[in-house]
């Protein structure tokens, strides 16, 4: 875990961050879909208050304090297990019509349960810092099984032939975000020495889904339809 | 080793994602109609130029902007980038994904054309609302 601080220019990326935030939670109400995807609303409103929390604790403990860091990082490893959730909620989506809902939620538990275990096992050699080092881990870990689960929904996306536009556009946002943060860390684990700059590239990731997720309740309709299988991409 | 695996891993969804993703944003746009104006200094009706793509961006950035599509038309720009990319590299070989991606760059140029309509009508309420007492 290294001691990295955010400049202003983070400061100002987070602020961008969370106004989105706000805004993906105004557009759902506002599309009357919050019910519908309360598990993203709830996630998008987790980490819109976390936003306020680090700003609330870098402003009273500074930059370089230990309660920022540690904060900064068991907040960021909260936030993964919801998003997690989140991830799960949409293949409820999915799955409802096959009535397969109680298995996905039970595949989804064994998953988390494993993946804590796997991030244990990793890190039990740690003589120090061994929790600290376990959420790091666990983060890791999640953004990959997290992309992995989200290339499994698109596949049940293209063979069930799911139309609603609003979910597709849910997923596969989901589906560069989990994949840009996937490869930023085995970046960093590869080349360390740019690992500084993939570190601030995190923020910039960080606002996508937000924005896309805007872009997905103000703009696609609740009721608009899609073919999934147009948006394989494919040469035909 | 392992995250050598896992960077070919992610950045090969992230194709398949973006792709995918960007292929959503033209499907939402395909059914809208263009608004007279745009077809009269576009010259697009219902079936756009690949080649068209530049120009209607040219025309697009006369018009006051819009935070709203920011993003969706850098990431249509990041996909008719890639497409091109496409077409001179491995579509050489290959004439079908040649087609397919002149098709998928027409798409790009049609949604453009749909962010111009709208930024008109964007500019249009500005002007309304600043010509009020």
């Amino acid at each position: 875990m290294g001691s990295y601080v955010p400049g202003p220019l983070q400061i100002f990326v987070s602020c961008v961050c969370f106004v989105f935030e706000v805004v993906v939670v105004v557009c759902a109400f506002r599309a009357k879909v919050l019910r519908r995807y309360l598990p993203l609303i709830l996630y998008v409103t987790a980490s819109a208050v976390i936003d306020i929390l680090r700003y609330r604790i870098l402003y009273s403990c500074g930059f370089t304090s230990q309660e920022y860091i540690y904060f900064y990082y068991y907040s960021d490893a909260l936030l993964t297990v919801v998003l997690y959730l989140a991830l799960i909620s949409l293949f409820v989506h999915v799955f409802k019509e096959l009535n397969a809902e109680k298995y996905v939620i039970f595949g989804a538990c064994l998953l988390l349960a494993g993946t804590a275990l796997f991030s244990y096992l990793v890190i039990q050699q740690s003589s120090s810092m061994l929790v600290t080092h376990f959420v790091v881990e666990l983060s890791q870990n999640l953004y990959f099984v997290g992309l992995v689960l989200t290339y499994v929904l698109w596949g049940a996306i293209l063979k069930l032939r799911e139309t609603r536009a609003q979910l597709v556009q849910l997923v596969l946002s989901l589906g560069i975000y989990f994949s840009l943060l996937a490869a930023n860390y085995a970046i960093r684990n590869l080349y360390p020495p740019v690992s500084s700059i993939a570190i601030d590239l995190l923020q910039f990731l960080g606002c996508f889904l937000p924005i896309a997720w805007s872009y997905a309740f103000y703009r696609v309709p609740k009721d608009a339809r899609l073919e999934p299988a147009t948006l394989a991409v494919h040469a035909r | 080793m392992m995250a050598a695996i896992i960077l070919v891993c992610s950045l090969g969804s992230l194709l398949l994602f973006l792709g995918s993703y960007c292929r959503s944003l033209i499907a939402s746009a395909a059914n809208e109609r263009l608004p007279l104006e745009v077809e009269e200094i576009t010259g697009i009706t219902r079936v756009a130029s690949p080649e068209d793509f530049s120009r209607v961006v040219q025309l697009l950035h006369l018009c006051p902007d819009r935070p709203e599509d920011r993003g969706q038309l850098r990431a249509i720009g990041v996909y008719y980038g890639v497409l091109g990319f496409l077409r001179s590299t491995i579509a050489k070989v290959a004439p079908s994904l040649k087609s397919w991606a002149d098709r998928e760059r027409a798409q790009c140029t049609y949604f453009v054309a749909v962010a111009l309509g709208r930024r008109i009508a964007f500019s249009r309420d500005l002007l309304a609302q600043q010509m009020l007492p």
